[in-house]
């Protein structure tokens, strides 16, 4: 097992337009596991034949529905997408629960079921100091963003995680623009984290930068506390339960703040599949 | 191999140019798969819910995944009808395909001015109307519980709406839904629609708590598949309004089951999100399935369900 790059020339994102989500049936290439050699690994890099799809943004995700998920499990899965090629398609996803479960039983030649791109990606503004935020599996979009970034030495990422270091497609970033790991294992670890995300936010505010978040809800809540208080530009990525995707359901909605630019969809529910995953931290009450 | 059809009501008919149309609350206004297939392909698609006045629905969560199925307590969320008819309905291709607004209320009296403001929009071929709800005024009771309140429900929108195909919508969370479905026929129903979703719930065993905010929700899917074709099996039997039925419909084997039962149509809900196109797929698949089912004449086909048993 190693931590392996997900390397190839990147596909055209920010383009003109807005992209139609599509559906298709694509194939599995492989499954690499991450992390350390002589675990069981629980964190994948999924690559797929690539849908026909041509433009895509990063933060935007895509469902992901695998023939093993037979009748019983009805819903497919919202994942990233982290990286995309001419040729192929990457997802990297961290076992949870029933599905991921099957998905880590995948191999070369299985059938998924695709559809996206879906949602809102993150603002890129090359010329804006940018702070890339990322917990846990909250890294998946980033791998794209700084790939495509066309001047990454404005990127920089701060990234909490969990488990070793070797489970996250790290690497992929790390070739691109500098990134400062921190891992949670004693308490204290947590409050440290904390500090120091704060600091960062107070320099990106000082530079009029652009503050960029991914992970867990309780980190997506401190870093929105924290760019009211610092009055820093900043886009949270929301991971909500979703069953279609596509803003049908109703299933995934978020409370929108009375900052929201619709006046009359102030206060109100909005699906986070559509009007997110990417949101302006103002704009949503987590 | 033509299969449209007109389900024949009572005072206005339906046509469709397939029987294959898409389950309320499960697509959206439409507009959200028009780029998984082409709307106009479809029989028909069922709106999600409208009522008068927007609405903000429950707290999350809301959906639950269960085994081949899902709960949702989405407590109606929407735009409103005005938001519907004024931004949503001119961009439907409802010269091609029916577009029926689904319809539920808080009382006979928002009902009865609900199917008044569609009657007048061109653009919609008919009304669905949920009785699954509860009647505010009643104490809560839910009006397709109650076979008076249910043709109260349907005779008030038939008045109302006297341009329109009026199709009721039942519960399954109902002792005998025979009865219920006799009762808003003899209300003036132009048709039926069968079934809304059942009562469930869902516990989360590590924090003790239920999986919805709402507590109970409505369980849907091809879990309920079996529990939906005995419902329209016997609401066919006890009426003589055609009968639409969905539940758990995947594919068109799923969509003929419920034909041979007594279905005149069927709609998809939950299968579009195994897979966006499922609606689509099941009504370019559908002549093919009765070629190989041997079904020439899809007209006879329909209730020729034989049975030695009667229940
Ligand atoms: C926009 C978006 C992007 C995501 N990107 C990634 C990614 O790149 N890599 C990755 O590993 N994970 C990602 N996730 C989270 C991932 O979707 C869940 O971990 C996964 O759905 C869990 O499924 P399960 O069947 O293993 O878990 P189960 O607990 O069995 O799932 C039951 C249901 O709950 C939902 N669910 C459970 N946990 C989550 C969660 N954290 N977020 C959303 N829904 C959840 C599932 O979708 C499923 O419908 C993303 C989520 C969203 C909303
Ligand atoms: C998320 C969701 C929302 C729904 N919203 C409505 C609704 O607004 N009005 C209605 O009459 N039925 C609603 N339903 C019920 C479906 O239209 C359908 O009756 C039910 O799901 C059974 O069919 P299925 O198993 O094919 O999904 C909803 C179902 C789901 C899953
Ligand atoms: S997942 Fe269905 S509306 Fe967002």
């Amino acid at each position: 097992m190693g931590n392996e790059r997900l390397t190839g020339r990147p596909l055209c994102a920010y383009k003109e337009g807005m992209s139609q989500p599509n559906f298709c049936e694509l194939d599995v290439l492989d499954l690499v596991p991450f992390g350390q050699s002589g675990k069981e690994s629980r964190f994948f890099a999924l690559r797929l034949t690539r849908p026909d799809w041509h433009i895509w943004q990063p933060g935007q995700f895509v469902m992901l529905r695998p023939d093993n998920f037979g009748l019983d499990l009805p819903w497919a899965r919202p994942f990233g997408i982290c990286h995309m090629t001419a040729r192929h398609m990457i997802c990297f996803f961290q076992v949870r629960g029933r599905g991921t479960q099957r998905m880590s039983r995948l191999r070369a030649g299985d059938r998924v079921r695709a559809w996206g791109p879906l949602g809102q990606g993150f603002v890129m503004e090359p010329d804006s100091p940018t702070l890339l935020l990322a917990g846990g599996m909250g890294i998946v979009p980033f791998v794209g963003y700084v790939n495509l970034h066309p001047k990454p030495w404005n990127v920089s990422m701060l990234f909490g995680h969990r488990e070793h270091i070797s489970c996250y497609p790290v690497d992929s970033i790390n070739e691109h623009v500098p990134v400062d790991s921190l891992r949670e294992q004693q308490s204290g670890d947590l409050d440290n984290f904390i500090y120091t995300i704060q600091e960062r936010m107070r320099d990106l505010a000082e530079q009029q930068g652009l503050v960029l978040a991914c992970g867990p809800t309780p980190f997506m809540r401190t870093v929105q506390t924290f760019a009211a208080e610092l009055g820093v530009r900043c886009q949270l990525s929301l991971e909500n339960r979703m069953a279609c995707g596509v803003g049908a359901c109703l299933g995934c909605v978020a409370r929108t703040s009375s900052s929201w630019p619709d006046p009359h969809k102030r206060d109100s529910p909005v699906q986070v599949c559509t009007h997110g995953p990417v949101f302006w931290a103002d704009h949503v009450v987590l | 191999m033509d299969l449209s059809l007109t389900l024949k009501g009572q005072v206005c008919d339906l046509h469709l140019k397939n029987p294959v149309l898409t389950a309320s609350g499960t697509f959206g206004y439409g507009l959200e798969f028009s780029t998984f297939g082409d709307l106009a392909t479809l029989g028909g698609l069922v709106v999600k819910g409208l009522s008068l006045k927007p609405r903000q629905g429950n707290a999350v969560p809301r959906i639950v995944e269960t085994t081949a199925g899902m709960l949702n307590a989405v407590g109606l969320q929407n735009d409103g009808v005005e938001v519907f008819c004024t931004e949503k309905l001119p961009r439907l291709p409802w010269r091609d395909t029916a577009i029926i607004a689904n319809i539920y209320a808080a009382s006979v009296e928002e009902f009865a001015a609900l199917a008044a403001r569609l009657d007048g929009e061109e653009g919609v071929a008919a009304l669905e109307v949920n009785v699954s709800c509860p009647n505010v005024k009643a104490g809560g009771a839910l009006f397709g519980q109650d076979a008076h309140l249910a043709a109260a429900v349907t005779s008030a929108v038939r008045a109302a709406a006297p341009h329109k195909h009026i199709m009721v919508k039942l519960s399954p969370n109902v002792t005998d839904i025979a009865l219920i479905a006799r009762s808003v026929e003899d209300a003036g129903a132009d048709s039926i629609s069968c079934i809304n979703t059942l009562l469930g719930m869902a516990v989360n065993l590590s924090t003790r708590r239920p999986a919805l905010a709402n507590v109970v929700g409505g369980l849907s899917g091809p879990a309920i598949k079996p529990v939906a074709l005995r419902c329209v099996w016997q609401v066919a039997q006890a009426v003589s309004v055609p009968v639409v039925g969905l539940g758990g419909i995947l594919s068109a084997e799923d969509a003929l089951e419920f034909l041979l039962v007594g279905a005149s149509a069927v709609q998809v809900g939950t299968g579009n999100f195994l897979r966006p196109d499922c609606a689509f797929a099941l009504a370019a698949e559908l002549p093919a399935a009765c070629e190989r089912l041997g079904i020439t004449d899809v007209t006879a086909f329909r209730g020729s369900l034989q049975w030695d048993t009667a229940c």
